[in-house]
């Protein structure tokens, strides 16, 4: 549900989010050191393999976002992670499109980076049930900031598409409350397993 | 979902970079199938009316069978597209304003509206079918260097590598814990233990592949690598791709032509 298909949206969204993913990619890109790459690429990975998940919901199934627990887990790295993500999910799963590429990977890297910027900091010496808040936190959050922007992504395309957006942001509430446990509980995990992880050495983890 | 199938090759098969294989299509080079897809995604996404969208989809047809993609799997990947696409036929012959053709209650649809929405389902799968059929086939490491021979940064084309290098041992690992899950009796259904153990699942899956990449890391510093991938490839570009691309081209002029010319 996060990956709009090609077709839908107006040329000038279109043309923003491509400028838009490319400014944040181009940053990201220099931010991230070649020796970052292969812990980026395993959440890269676990990004793409987590997504294939159907978690039952309701009366019917769900596939997770994940993108603030990469936030989290990441910060700025998280954008080229997901944009990889995402590419390999057009190019093998047709999940998404290829002029739409830019807007999608701005709808889901961008709230991958907000939990990164907001929720980030707070890791370093929060308590297990405070690690829990913050993972539940980015994880709602990642879900619904993404929602918003597929929900304005298709209501600047067009005056007509406003009900579909609505319909967008309904859907997405109650991934976001499943989300939440989920990222919750791993970032609970990592705190008891590998609390390195969490901890600011994770860049230099891999 | 099961993965693709390139995720059970290994990537360092006998021919790592994925050298010529049995069709037509997969004799081309990489580099001329991304080209071709991303033209023909610019193209198809400003179509406006139904007579060019079908040609469009028609050609989506042609390419998908021409990538030898199973038909059922195919079917499988363009119903994932379809739930965003489900709501967005659903509402817009209501939400466009026109001449009304069928009235339900307070909703009354359009013709401008149905139009709208076959235009929009005609246009997504059209790019999908040339995506599945150009691209799907491809081998995901011959699709890193092609792109890193377009220009996409070698950062990028790096993580790409790396990332299609971890997803086969990820999957594996997910299977594995999936086993351990199930002959513990665990069911998934919809409740809070469900999620926790999910959660507790993907939790595992990092712990366990970010160790293993910092001992693969590890592994290959002992043996001088210096954390750049060096990009080797056999693929050649020869007339035929330059043939294709100069039909190609004419093609796609002449869909546009048929789209705006009254």
């Amino acid at each position: 549900m996060a990956h709009i298909p090609d077709g839908v949206l107006s040329a000038p969204v279109l043309l923003t989010g491509a400028a838009a993913s490319a400014g944040l990619l181009a940053v990201a890109l220099r931010r991230l050191d070649y020796d970052a790459l292969p812990q980026a690429a395993v959440l890269a990975a676990a990004f793409f393999v987590s997504s294939l998940i159907s978690i039952p919901l309701g009366p019917s199934t769900a596939h997770l976002l994940l993108n603030g627990l990469m936030g989290l887990l990441l910060g700025w790295t998280a954008v080229p992670a997901l944009f990889v993500a995402l590419v390999l999910q057009a190019a093998f799963f047709g999940y998404g499109g290829v002029v739409v590429l830019g807007v999608n990977t701005l709808n889901i890297a961008l709230p991958a980076l907000v939990c990164a910027v907001a929720l980030r900091p707070l890791l370093a010496g929060a308590g297990p049930r405070a690690l829990l808040g913050i993972g539940a936190a980015a994880g709602a959050g990642g879900v619904l900031l993404t929602a918003a922007l597929v929900a304005v992504s298709l209501g600047l395309s067009g005056e007509p598409f406003l009900p579909a957006a609505k319909a967008v942001v309904l859907i997405y509430l109650p991934l976001a409350l499943v989300e939440a446990l989920v990222t919750g509980t791993v970032v609970s995990f990592l705190h008891r397993v590998a609390p390195e992880i969490l901890s600011g050495s994770a860049s230099r983890y891999a | 979902m099961a993965l693709p199938a390139f995720a059970g090759r290994p990537v360092t098969s006998r021919r790592p970079f994925g050298g010529p294989s049995g069709h037509w299509l997969g004799r081309r080079n990489p580099r001329l199938l991304l080209v071709v897809t991303g033209l023909f995604a610019v193209v198809t996404v400003s179509l406006q009316t139904l007579a060019a969208a079908t040609v469009a989809l028609g050609f989506g047809v042609a390419a998908a069978a021409a990538g030898g993609l199973p038909f059922r799997s195919l079917l499988k990947r363009l119903a994932a597209l379809e739930a965003l696409m489900a709501v967005l036929l659903a509402t817009l012959p209501f939400t466009v304003p026109g001449d009304a053709v069928l009235s339900l209650g307070p909703l009354t649809a359009t013709r401008e509206g149905v139009h709208a929405a076959a235009l929009i389902f005609l246009r997504a799968n059209a790019v999908v079918l040339v995506l599945l059929g150009l691209l799907g086939s491809l081998e995901p490491v011959v699709l890193g260097h092609a792109l890193a021979r377009l220009g996409v940064p070698h950062k990028l084309v790096h993580l790409l590598l790396l990332t299609i290098g971890q997803i086969k041992h990820l999957d594996d690992e997910r299977w594995r814990l999936r086993r351990a899950m199930r002959a513990r009796a665990f069911v998934p259904r919809s409740n809070r233990h469900t999620w926790v153990s999910y959660g507790n699942l993907i939790g595992m899956l990092l712990v366990r592949s970010l160790e293993r990449a910092r001992r693969i890391e590890a592994a290959m510093r002992a043996r001088g690598f210096q954390g750049r991938l060096y990009l080797l490839d056999d693929r050649h570009w020869h007339l035929v791709d330059t043939v294709s691309l100069v039909v190609l081209v004419p093609f796609l002029a002449g869909l546009l032509a048929l789209d705006r010319l009254p």
